[in-house]
């Protein structure tokens, strides 16, 4: 019994002179929910090619499930699901000879095949609509069915990539609900996202920024590790003056717009309630309201970002 | 090799099939349509020529000398003209092939023994259509020459003459010598390949421009897999292609199938996996769809028609041209197909052509999953 489910060390991959991935290094434990979180084109998609086996690694070692990333790919791709961002079932066919194909090729056969076809088709609630043609169907059905398509050999590792991009709020929460289902039966589940309040839901995250890692561990640790100092919500009128005036003093690390208000994060060692306060009053700025707040995860990604920008 | 895998992807193959409804009729179409159109457009027979004639003779003899055309089923008389000068118009605008001019002594010359002599002016922009004019007119003349020395003779009454020589000819194989009876066997062998490839010319680049190719290759299927199992339908469907043009020649055109078939759908399999390999490939190389529908027509159609014997005999060739013609499988078909419907011979007359496209058909297969790679590009 291997502990790790994943486990790559300086992996890297280039296109040309492009480095999409730039020595990555992470663990993921069985029957975790590990998310990827980062922008577009930060190298999630690359990555979680790599680890199913779809694309050659330029350099670094990995192994997913027991296998080699470099030498066993085909090994992998026996035990593990995968959904592509890209929508890649068959949309001439209906729900059920889409399952009935995966199943096939997956090496199922016979009532032991329509059990597991039966049983999916429930988890994905699409039984009424088995008959109907794919094509058909709401991009968040269509999720849910490629879902079908990649657990229905009962594989230890699911990668998922971006697996809500384009489906409704109600859809995607039903979709992680799902996850989280695979996730008790002891299936781990390797998924990216660019959606933050869907990192929520993660066991552990790694932040992936222009082919880095720039952070990782669970969701909580990120928002304490990364603003321990805190994060303070300004209200005040006018807004962007303020903003300005902020941002051009020493002693704030930080200060970005959220909504209708202010988030600033100030250097260790000031009291930041008071010389805000002073400050905007100075100024002839009023105040609105003033108070800590628990961050986000978007602050804890912008505040990552803007400090590696500042490298 | 997984069984149930291959036909896990020929059933979903089928589906495609069965649900593109247009590319189905074209399919089962095409191959009819081909038939029709190089069956009734490639015949090279040439029948009822327009003809015109210029009488200065006018004389019962010459009169008969004319209808020996007429009266025959390749030309058709469409008028008499009155001089040179109209006859060059006739022939210009092109109303008709054929113009024959009989002086005004060419009674009188042959009445005297001598030999008289006529003008024939033949339209040689269709070189082939007027090669086959002149054949026709010289064996009316020389028919009607016989005929007068024969009588000349009889008249003198010096006995019975007997040519020196007479060859007494007797086609083989194409007893009439019917274009169609050597076309259309021909002809079932470039829709053969031109069907082939462009039945799989699509099936692996269609899965990578869809993107559906990605989910695939995540999977543990085969290489050999994939390819058997995509290849498997296409089969099914080029041989029923094979019948459907097998029957159109037979039924249709009316051309003998002397052979056994049998013998002709078993080498004709071998053949339509070597055709549907080849698209294999293309599809596999190309990038785009356009492109291996475009590399398709052409790969599939340019050899098949041009070098593969079926338009152009292969020995009238340059030799290095010939060299060329042993490398493209319709080459070895067409001579199959022929062999077959023609002559009607057995397999020991065609191991070797069968032979060869075995190999080509393997190598085409191992080419492809050579090339085909499970992994993005």
């Amino acid at each position: 019994m291997v502990e790790f489910a994943v486990k790559v060390e300086d992996l890297v991959k280039r296109f040309g002179d492009f480095v999409a991935v730039d020595h990555i290094r992470f663990q993921v434990e069985r029957g975790e929910i590990f998310g990827f979180l980062g922008p577009n084109g930060a190298g999630k998609s690359t990555t979680i090619r790599m680890l199913c086996g779809l694309l050659m690694p330029t350099s670094g070692k990995g192994k997913v499930a027991e296998f080699d990333l470099m030498k066993e790919s085909e090994k992998i791709k026996q035990v593990i699901g995968y959904m592509s961002q890209k929508f890649s079932l068959y949309d001439d066919l209906t729900v059920t000879e889409n399952l009935h194909f995966f199943g096939g090729i997956y090496g199922l056969s016979g009532p032991s095949q329509r059990q597991r076809e039966k049983h999916v088709l429930e988890m994905i609630g699409l039984t009424e609509l088995r008959d109907r043609i794919t094509r058909t169907l709401p991009v968040g059905w269509k999720q849910r069915l490629a879902l079908g398509c990649s657990i229905l050999h009962e594989p230890s590792i699911l990668f998922l990539d971006e697996p809500t991009s384009g489906v409704d709020p109600i859809s995607r929460r039903n979709f992680w609900s799902l996850i989280q289902q695979m996730g008790e039966k002891n299936v781990t589940t390797f998924v990216t996202t660019h959606y933050m309040d869907e990192a929520e839901y993660c066991g552990r995250l790694a932040l992936i920024y222009q082919g880095r890692i720039i952070a990782l561990g669970t969701p909580s640790e990120l928002k304490v590790k990364t603003l321990a100092q805190g994060l303070l919500e300004v209200e005040c009128d006018p807004l962007i003056p303020a903003l300005d005036l902020l941002k051009r003093e020493p002693w704030v690390s930080e200060a970005a717009m959220f909504g209708d208000a202010l988030h600033v994060i100030g250097r260790e060692g000031v009291d930041l309630v008071q010389e805000v306060s002073r400050i905007l009053a100075d100024h002839g700025i009023h105040l609105k309201r003033i108070g800590w707040i628990r961050p986000s995860l978007e602050d804890v990604f912008v505040s990552l970002i803007e400090k590696e920008g500042e490298r | 090799m997984k069984l149930s895998r291959t036909w896990a992807i020929s059933k979903k193959e089928l589906f495609h099939i069965y649900r593109d409804r247009r590319s189905l009729a074209l399919v089962i179409l095409m191959p009819a349509f081909l038939m029709l159109l190089f069956g009734y457009a490639t015949t090279i027979d040439v029948k009822k020529v327009p003809m015109g004639a210029l009488d200065r003779d006018r004389t019962q003899e010459s009169l008969f000398f004319i209808q020996r055309f007429s009266a025959s089923p390749y030309f058709s008389l469409r008028t008499f003209v009155q001089n040179e000068k109209e006859m060059t118009r006739l022939i210009d605008e092109g109303r008709v092939k054929m113009g024959l001019i009989l002086p005004w002594d060419f009674s009188e010359t042959i009445k005297a023994g001598n030999m008289a002599s006529v003008q024939i002016l033949v339209d040689g922009t269709d070189s082939n259509t007027a090669n086959i004019i002149l054949g026709y007119v010289q064996a009316v003349a020389r028919q009607y020459t016989q005929e007068k020395t024969f009588e000349k003779v009889a008249r003198l009454g010096t006995g019975h003459l007997q040519l020196p020589v007479e060859g007494r000819t007797r086609v083989w194989f194409n007893e009439d010598l019917e274009s169609k009876n050597y076309f259309i066997p021909g002809l079932i062998a470039v829709i053969m390949s031109i069907i082939g490839v462009l039945l799989t010319g699509q099936v692996i680049v269609r899965e990578w421009e869809k993107g559906t190719m990605e989910l695939l290759i995540s999977t543990p299927v085969q290489k050999g897999e994939l390819m058997i199992g995509k290849l498997l339908p296409y089969f099914f469907l080029g041989l029923l292609d094979l019948s459907l043009a097998v029957c159109m020649a037979k039924w249709i055109f009316q051309v003998p199938l002397r052979g056994s078939v049998v013998l002709l759908f078993l080498l004709s399999s071998v053949y339509i996996l070597t055709a549907l390999a080849l698209g294999m490939i293309i599809s596999t190389v190309a990038r785009t769809q356009l492109f291996a529908n475009q590399m398709s027509m052409i790969i599939g159609f340019l050899p098949s028609f041009l070098l593969s014997g079926f338009t152009f005999s292969i020995s009238n060739m340059p030799s290095w041209l010939q060299i060329i013609t042993y490398t493209v499988a319709p080459r070895y078909y067409v001579t199959i197909v022929k062999e077959i419907f023609l002559k009607g011979v057995g397999f020991s007359f065609l191991w070797r052509e069968t032979l060869v496209l075995s190999g080509m058909a393997a190598a085409g297969l191992w080419v492809v999953t050579l090339k085909f790679k499970k992994e993005l590009r």
